[in-house]
């Protein structure tokens, strides 16, 4: 992609199905910045499916605005808003949703067939998609007689093989098991690092949504609860259903010193770099008997310094 | 004590005004209508010529043939040579292509108008509710009431029985259709919508493929259908294997009879395994095991 990915705009964007009781969302204002994964964590019914479906438009909204770049998604009608789904969005379902019928290397090629691409160059593309995702050689197979794991590797080659700038994934690991959710989570990142797409990433995972996400949004009941950098948002939860989503999670192994780092001279201590975690840097200020520690940027230059009673403060809330 | 019905005067008038104003219907637009009909005569008349002209060492060989590409079973493909060339050598050949002509008019006819009309079905559950109950009557409605009507405008012969084919075999073949687009998959739909597809690369791509299975199930009962009507269209001047069991009915011929029936029976036995054979050969995606994956 020649230019950067756009950002999604979302503008008091709300949801309300005829003949629910509750609105499934509400006057929700979200900036998903271009380039980045955006992660919306949220529990069964918090609306993050919905919410999905609103952005290109498999759900119509109720109220709102969804802006992708300088595009009014909301504003275009039928025809062009199809034309804006083959050119920019793609989509990953959580039950995968490949078209039983078509093998493998055809489902690959599907969103360039469906844009007019001659079928010997999708072909071609399909095959480089399905090599870049770790599945070359199953290319005339039935997407039944892979396993889950495969198959969702064909639904993200198929997604990226749309080469779309927007990605748009519902859940798409939910239903592997913890291993190959994990590979999958390490394959996204790495093709994302030269990708540099828009991915709305929606999870009911905390733990998959603090690897992943650059920006975090955390929804319930319809509404947006907070939204942010993922570390700030466990340093300083809005209220107490956040404070709830973070219950349990490990912050020894999430938080870096980055985050607790405070401005002051050099002291007399380990040397610690501003990417470890809060984890490391205990260990680290332990072996050398010590309360504090310098912390570095990448250049060695100091950045400021970590005292042990707020490393011990966050792994203890 | 009976019922109290109607003044027997009154109920003799009604049939009277009945029938009066549609034999004043027919007599007035008989001719046009059937001018109107023309063409299927036509299409019926060819397709019996060149099922005749056809040499029978060709005919069969073209049935082992289709056999062979819908089920790749040598043992099927030899089964249905071998019926046929049975039902020649009992002296059923020519009937059984008068009636096989029919059959297949009947069944490319339900098809071109069943599937268009089983796909709006699918879309529009208006028109479901309103085309239901018509269905039902078409299904329900013994032939023979339909057939007076039919025969008064278009006289006795291929084109009436042609649509007391239609009017029998029509039905599945809409039901089914529209059975088979509602049962796909939402979520593959979704994709599809999702990656921009239009209604007609849905329709043809996703919806149709998906439903191959039950729209394969229709053409198979259509043919069924189509076969069960053949002894009836007979009646009413249908040439082929319904002739001779009419006149085994009529004089109380048991062999003639038999020989014609099971004919029929042959005959729906050949279409429905071959059907059969290739339905399942179109479902190989839907097996996880097996010799997948080379098609």
């Amino acid at each position: 992609m020649a230019e950067p990915a756009p950002t999604l705009q979302l503008q008091g964007l709300g949801k309300h199905y005829p003949g629910a009781a509750q609105p499934s969302l509400q006057g929700v204002d979200l900036q998903l910045p271009g380039g980045a994964i955006s992660v919306v964590m949220g529990l069964s019914g918090s609306g993050k499916s919905t919410l999905l479906r609103l952005v290109n438009r498999l759900v119509e909204p109720s109220a709102g605005r969804v802006l992708c770049g300088t595009v009014d998604v909301t504003a275009l009608a039928s025809e062009p808003l199809r034309g804006w789904r083959q050119q920019t969005t793609a989509m990953v379902f959580q039950r995968y949703s490949l078209l039983p019928h078509r093998n493998v290397l055809q489902n690959v090629a599907y969103p360039l067939t469906l844009r007019g691409v001659p079928a010997a160059r999708a072909a071609s593309q399909a095959r480089q998609w399905l090599q870049r995702v770790g599945l070359a050689g199953v290319e005339a197979s039935w997407p039944v007689a892979l396993s889950g794991g495969m198959q969702q590797r064909v639904g993200l080659a198929r997604a990226l093989a749309a080469d779309a700038p927007v990605l748009l994934m519902d859940e798409p690991f939910a239903a592997l098991d913890p291993l190959h959710r994990r590979t999958m989570q390490d394959l996204l990142l790495g093709l994302q690092q030269q990708l540099r797409k828009t991915i709305v990433f929606i999870t009911h995972d905390l733990d998959e949504a603090l690897r992943l996400a650059d920006h975090l949004v955390i929804l319930s009941g319809g509404q947006v609860l907070q939204q942010g950098v993922p570390a700030a948002i466990v340093l300083a939860p809005a209220d107490a259903h956040v404070r709830d989503f973070l219950q349990g999670l490990n912050r020894g192994r999430l938080l870096r010193c980055a985050a607790l780092v405070q401005a002051g001279a050099p002291v007399a201590g380990p040397a610690l770099p501003a990417g470890a975690t809060l984890a490391e840097a205990a260990r680290a200020m332990l072996a050398a008997g010590v309360q504090q520690a310098n912390v570095q940027a990448v250049d060695g230059s100091h950045l400021g310094t970590l005292a042990m009673a707020a490393v011990v403060a966050q792994l203890a809330a | 004590m009976g019922f109290p019905a109607l003044p027997a005067e009154t109920l003799t008038a009604l049939k009277l005004a009945i029938d009066g104003s549609f034999l004043a219907f027919s007599q007035r637009h008989g001719e046009a209508i059937e001018r109107a009909f023309l063409p299927l005569q036509q299409a019926l008349i060819g397709a019996e010529q060149a099922l005749l002209a056809c040499p029978w060492w060709l005919l069969i060989a073209a049935v082992a043939a289709l056999a062979w590409s819908a089920s790749r079973r040598w043992t099927l493909s030899l089964g249905c040579a071998a019926t046929l060339a049975l039902l020649g050598a009992f002296g059923l050949w020519d009937d059984t292509l008068k009636t096989l002509a029919m059959v297949l008019v009947a069944t490319a006819l339900a098809l071109a108008i069943g599937l268009p009309l089983g796909v709006a079905m699918a879309r529009s559950p208006r028109l479901q509710r309103v085309l239901g109950p018509v269905l039902d009557v078409m299904q329900t409605l013994p032939s023979f009431v339909y057939l007076i009507p039919a025969v008064m405008l278009l006289g006795i012969g291929r084109v009436p029985g042609l649509l007391a084919v239609l009017v029998y075999a029509l039905p599945p073949m809409v039901r089914l259709t529209s059975l088979g687009l509602r049962e796909v998959d939402a979520d593959v739909l979704e994709a599809a919508d999702a990656f921009g597809a239009s209604r007609w690369q849905r329709l043809w791509g996703v919806q149709l493929p998906l439903a191959l299975p039950t729209l394969m199930a229709a053409v198979n009962q259509t043919i069924m259908m189509a076969l069960a009507m053949v002894v009836v269209a007979a009646m009413i001047g249908v040439q082929g294997l319904g002739q001779p069991v009419l006149k085994a009915i009529n004089n109380q011929y048991f062999a003639l009879g038999l020989f014609n029936g099971l004919a029929i029976v042959a005959i729906a036995i050949v279409f429905d395994r071959i059907a059969q054979a290739w339905g399942w050969r179109v479902q190989r995606h839907r097996q996880p095991s097996g010799q997948s994956g080379h098609g």
